[in-house]
């Protein structure tokens, strides 16, 4: 028997600011967090976050991730760690990134190359492991269920929301902390994304218009407080959502091209479906991955017409977080996840910023030029898919609900 | 090489420890670690600063009996000491 899941907390450090809120309300009013053909979270001073302790011990994308947990732990009445309803040990936590502790990782190497062996810092491992960012958000709020860090790249984000709602609907968990985390904003970086040819050479995100040309990269951080629904209504929580569904397959078709036809991202998304019981008739809203990236996003407009049909794809308005923000690799799963639950709760879909010029191959709803109203398809509460996609071929839908009302 | 005095080594090692979290004013001869929040990853920085400045080589072994600031400080200065 599968127990229902309900979101209770979001937090998001993202190039439009600190705050899930900021975050979509920015982006519904068409700001772009992007310049220099990057999405920097400049605003962001561990130090307004962060003890002197905490911000010399994390790497940046773990100072992301605890500042985004702190933002959602406090919304969901967790500021000391889990409420007395769970116990601690049954409270899991998983965050996902894509590369990990890249600018200590960077460093460090400096570190061995001008000064020695032994000048390398003790602190270079427990800061660029991937896991630093779960191990971090797990200690400081003394979350003891099982934790662990999520690699698959781009979909990283969704697959830990993913993971940590399965640990909730099967009773390996009573409430999870799950995310994910980035920051890789270095010259090898860029120059390891560019020489594959992936970034945007003018610096611009426009998913699903003609003229999209690679993504832009960004950096930050989304986390989600997920709650097993009755215990989270018994302990008389806002709830602010619910993560209905997950589905996730893999391509198996090449390192970093999609798989042209969309079959299997497409049936990550009825997967998700499945999982939620939801049909594509009940489906509001998509969040879709949208890279910016010529071969993306055909491939995601295949597969969501494969997967809700023509008619039923065409209708529904589709945008992406990564027009205004960037691609936030490992982060962008959960940092989308967190703005299609502001979506719902909002009932304000934000645009797909830059799309001008139609693709005649890409032919869906992608919410051009400015936020509209959330037209509910059938009175219930408004659902939306959330999809991510990554060099690997892995595939995730997320399957979003906004709460009753 | 000249030996290094206490007061030397003690000026360093608060500067040290101020720059892993705690403020310099709390830290004190007879301040505790445990009662810092220094901990063994911070001990091991500790000791690759002082082998950096004073040549002494402090071994996993030596920290572990330090309880205090005034415990680093003196095994410092008896180390140079023995060194030099």
């Amino acid at each position: 028997m599968k127990r229902r899941v309900v979101i209770t907390g979001i937090g998001a450090v993202t190039p439009l600011g600190v705050g899930a809120r900021t975050l979509h309300e920015r982006w519904a009013a068409a700001e772009v967090g992007i310049s220099d053909g990057a999405g920097r979270c400049e605003f962001f001073e561990p130090s307004e976050h962060l003890t002197v302790k905490e911000a010399r011990r994390l790497d940046r994308f773990s100072q992301l991730a605890l500042t985004a947990a702190a933002e959602a732990l406090a919304q969901a009445g967790w500021d000391d760690g889990p409420p007395s309803a769970f116990d601690p040990l049954r409270v899991g936590c998983v965050v996902a990134t894509g590369i990990g502790g890249q600018l200590t990782l960077e460093s460090q190497l400096d570190v061995l190359r001008e000064r020695g062996p032994k000048m390398v810092s003790p602190l270079g491992i427990p800061m660029y492991m991937p896991n630093a960012a779960v191990a971090a958000v797990s200690m400081k709020y003394h979350l003891q269920g099982q934790a662990y860090g999520v690699v698959s790249a781009c979909a990283g984000g969704a697959h830990a929301v993913g993971s940590a709602l399965r640990m909730i609907q099967y009773g390996d968990a009573d409430a999870a902390v799950a995310g994910g985390s980035e920051s890789t904003l270095t010259p090898f970086a860029f120059a390891s994304f560019g020489a594959m040819q992936a970034l945007s050479p003018t610096g611009i995100s426009r998913p699903f218009d003609a003229r999209r040309d690679g993504f832009v990269m960004g950096e930050g951080a989304g986390i989600l407080v997920l709650e097993e629904a009755e215990a989270a209504k018994a302990r008389g929580a806002t709830i602010l959502g619910e993560v209905a569904g997950y589905g996730s397959t893999a391509d198996a078709h090449h390192l970093t091209a999609p798989e042209p036809s969309g079959r299997p991202a497409a049936r990550a998304i009825e997967l998700a479906l499945e999982d939620a019981g939801l049909s594509p008739d009940e489906i509001d809203y998509v969040n879709a991955h949208g890279t910016s990236t010529p071969l993306n996003d055909a491939a995601e407009t295949a597969a969501l017409k494969r997967a809700l049909g023509e008619e039923q794809a065409k209708r529904i308005p589709v945008s992406s977080t990564k027009s205004t923000i960037g691609h936030l690799l490992g982060a962008a799963g959960a940092v989308e996840a967190v703005a299609t639950v502001e979506t719902l709760r909002t009932r304000i879909i934000p645009p797909t910023l830059g799309y001008e010029v139609p693709d005649p191959e890409l032919d869906l709803d992608y919410v051009p030029g400015e936020a509209r109203p959330l037209i509910l398809s059938n009175g219930h509460p408004p659902a939306a898919i959330s999809n991510s996609f990554a060099f690997g071929g892995h595939n995730v839908t997320l399957v979003i609900r906004g709460a009753d009302s | 090489m000249p030996t290094v005095t206490s007061q030397q080594v003690e000026s360093r090692v608060v500067e040290a420890l101020a720059s892993f979290g705690p403020d310099a004013d709390q830290i004190h001869r007879d301040s505790t670690f445990e009662e810092l929040d220094i901990d063994s990853l911070d001990l091991v920085e500790l000791a690759q600063i002082v082998e950096d400045e004073y040549g002494v080589v402090l071994k996993g072994d030596d920290m572990k009996e330090l309880q205090s600031v005034g415990d680093a400080v003196d095994l410092i200065v008896s180390r140079a000491d023995a060194e030099a």
